[in-house]
């Protein structure tokens, strides 16, 4: 089964920037007459800067990849990276500038669901004109209706017009139709973000299925790197309209993620702004590193060792440090509190390492926030100094461990592992 | 080294070449079907005349056009100078407005394929051409009916000896006058639509261009009124043998040019594959520009 299903030989596509859509004929007309008597663009807004007519924007540049029968693969990359253009060309949506797309067999592209749906016509009219757009006779679509009917759970609804479905309805009875499209070749961009979580879960697997049992091939578009860990054995990321990592999903999903991530392991808070709530800073923070670490990726069970420096304004007394973990979406997971180690007198400047044991924080993207504190003579808490820490991310890239921590599932943390006191 | 490999499809691009793929679209009739199944239905869903108003509407034109350019203008219904026919303004009207509508339909759906059909075009590949296709094909569902329409008013008429109905050997020619009619809107629609995407100005024209046309062709008022010396430049007009020939087979009597005719063809012809040229070019990358 070594046979080649998809074949890309060095695929460009260019845009030209700002040259094509709002404009008008006239204005094409007088862009023309000026470049020919070598006067300005008289188009061009007054203090724009003159659009170079050859300038051109590379959406993909020199993309090239093979894919054979029963791969699914996962293309994953920023937003503007050169995703849905390089799907748009597969699907023959629009043509490579350059380049050359050779495909064995059929596409059921499922870049999004339900298009083509007309909301008059009732869920069945609709399985065969929407079967019909993706490519199927209608023969197919009636020899796979009550698959289609029984996969998409809206059996009850199925002759009732699509404009009365709910949406999540609508999209169930959508993908139910490309996931029964007859093709060799199966293409979805994001449309697993849709239905409830048994849905998607259903979805996942009869994509899976497609491609080990049926041999078919699935290219795989999408942010949530949940499913494409699920989904995919092989992985496509993109930047820049380029290639830059083809192979095993989790270290493509380690370079895709660390390519957004700011990977420095030093920062430097002299010329930082602080917020205002910190009315009488007293201690000011000047650095924080992590030693020893070119990047800032830590195993699950290593400990992070981080060094902060910092300059006493004032003189304080017993005062603590907060370390604040917080996950991607800026949401506080955990903190590690030192009470009262610290007294200094105005103009010190003085500089810790700490080791922290990170254990129990698992696989995902984080940040911290260092927050000098102290108590007044009430007994409440003040923050002298708080600066946004450094970002870091946890992995497992242990071999003998099969499973993937799901953060969005399990939560960030893994609390210590039972004892057993009594089993029976 | 895979070069011996065959592929089924490649895409790569093709710079000003033509090739249509007829194949392809015989492999997509079930979509054709659909399509005209969507949109004949969808017209006529959550009416209560339901497809009714497809002979409702022309009905109406017709007594609007009987009243205003046959009783107040007192416009002729007759195409050759001096003929006298035993035959009702309403139904010279009638085959009139029905031929008429169904130009006009066709070309103002058709022309703008692309803008229109955009979302669903930016999506999923289908062979674009199914588009106009299967709108000129649901016209033509609506276009029978009329037409059915008009026979049953005629023979009532007839059985009521209002009018006297001879049909004439051109009546043969129907088929043929339906192709080019179908032809010649299709492809004016597919240049338009063509033309469009990248400027919309033409778009803004087509509606008031249709309306000037129709007054161009001999609808509301019969071929006799043009007098002898410009009617050369008034067959230019491809619609018009069309219209006439159409007249002359269901009425009898009329007006029919062999040259004429010819010329409307011709023009057809080249209209329908220019039209298909620039739109196979356009197809392929418009999702850049529309």
């Amino acid at each position: 089964m070594e046979d080649l299903m998809l074949k890309i030989e060095n695929v460009t596509k260019e845009y030209r920037l700002g040259a094509i859509g709002g404009t008008t004929l006239r204005d094409e007309l007088q862009r023309l007459r000026a470049k020919r008597k070598n006067e300005e663009d008289p188009t061009r807004k007054i203090g724009q800067k003159q659009v170079n007519i050859g300038e051109r924007f590379m959406a993909l540049d020199g993309v090239s990849f093979e894919v054979k029968r029963g791969e699914a693969v996962g293309i994953i990359g920023h937003n503007g990276a050169g995703k849905s253009t390089l799907l748009k060309l597969i699907t023959r949506i629009t043509e490579p500038t350059s380049g050359r797309i050779c495909l064995n067999g059929r596409i059921a592209s499922m870049l999004e669901v339900g298009t083509g749906f007309h909301g008059e016509l009732t869920g069945r009219e609709n399985v065969y004109l929407n079967g019909a757009i993706l490519g199927m006779t209608k023969k197919e679509i009636d020899a796979k209706m009550e698959d289609i009917i029984e996969f998409s759970e809206v059996r009850q609804f199925i002759d009732t017009p699509v404009k009365r479905y709910s949406s999540g309805m609508y999209v169930k009875l959508a993908f139910s139709v490309a996931a029964h499209l007859d093709s060799e070749i199966m293409i979805m961009d994001e449309v697993l973000a849709v239905g409830d979580m048994a849905f998607q879960t259903k979805c996942l697997k009869k994509m899976r299925e497609a491609a080990t049992e049926e041999g078919r091939t699935v290219l795989y578009v999408s942010h949530n790197m949940n499913t494409i860990r699920t989904l995919c054995d092989r992985c496509i990321v993109m930047d820049h309209g380029k290639v830059i990592f083809d192979g095993d999903v989790d270290k493509a999903i380690n370079i895709y993620m660390g390519n957004k991530m700011n990977e420095s392991t030093f920062r430097d808070y002299e010329s930082y702004k602080r917020p205002g709530f910190l009315k009488n800073p007293s201690i000011k923070v000047l650095e924080a590193e992590f030693l020893n670490k070119e990047v800032p990726y830590f195993e699950v069970t290593e400990p992070i060792t981080l060094r902060l420096k910092w300059k006493c304004l004032q003189s304080v007394e017993n005062a603590g440090l907060r370390i604040e973990i917080w996950n991607s979406h800026r949401v506080a997971q955990a903190t590690y509190i030192l009470y009262e180690f610290y007294s200094g007198k105005q103009g010190e400047v003085s500089e810790a390492v700490f080791k922290l044991d990170a254990s129990m924080l698992m696989d995902a993207e984080y940040t911290g926030y260092y927050t000098f504190f102290n108590k007044d003579d009430v007994g409440n808490n003040h923050d002298l100094d708080c600066v946004p820490g450094l970002h870091f991310q946890k992995m497992t890239t242990k071999a003998d461990q099969k499973w993937v921590w799901r953060p969005q599932v399990w939560g960030y943390i893994q609390l210590p592992t039972p004892e057993i006191i009594d089993m029976r | 080294m895979e070069e011996n490999q065959t592929w089924k499809t490649v895409i790569d691009p093709k710079k000003r070449r033509i090739n249509i793929n007829f194949k392809e679209i015989w492999e997509y009739r079930d979509l054709i079907v659909l399509f005209v199944k969507r949109d004949f239905v969808s017209k006529y869903k959550q009416t209560v005349l339901g497809p009714a108003w497809a002979v409702i509407q022309p009905l109406l034109t017709t007594v609007v056009f009987s009243i205003i350019f046959g009783s107040l203008a007192g416009l002729t219904t007759v195409d050759v100078v001096g003929q006298n026919l035993m035959m009702p303004a309403f139904l010279f009207y009638m085959i009139g407005t029905v031929t008429w509508s169904y130009f006009n339909s066709t070309v103002s759906a058709t022309s703008n394929t692309f803008i229109a059909n955009r979302g669903i075009m930016g999506k999923v590949y289908y062979p674009r051409i199914v588009t106009p296709i299967s709108t000129a094909l649901s016209n033509l569902i609506s276009w029978g009916i009329q037409i059915a329409m008009f026979c049953v008013i005629a023979l009532v008429f007839s059985l009521l000896g209002i009018a006297e109905i001879h049909l004439s050997a051109y009546i043969f020619m129907l088929p043929l006058l339906v192709i080019q009619l179908i032809m010649l809107s299709t492809g004016i629609g597919i240049i338009i639509s063509s033309l469009t995407t990248k400027y919309r100005d033409l778009a803004m024209l087509v509606g008031f261009g249709l309306h000037l046309w129709q007054y161009l062709t001999p609808i509301p008022y019969g071929l006799a009124m043009i007098p002898e010396k410009y009617m050369w430049l008034y067959m230019l007009n491809p619609v018009t043998p069309i219209v006439t020939t159409m007249r002359y087979a269901f009425f009898g009597s009329g007006y029919f040019d062999l040259g004429y005719y010819c010329l409307s063809v011709c023009v057809t012809l080249v209209v329908f594959f220019v039209g298909l040229c620039m739109f196979n070019k356009i197809e392929k990358t418009f999702m850049d520009t529309v």
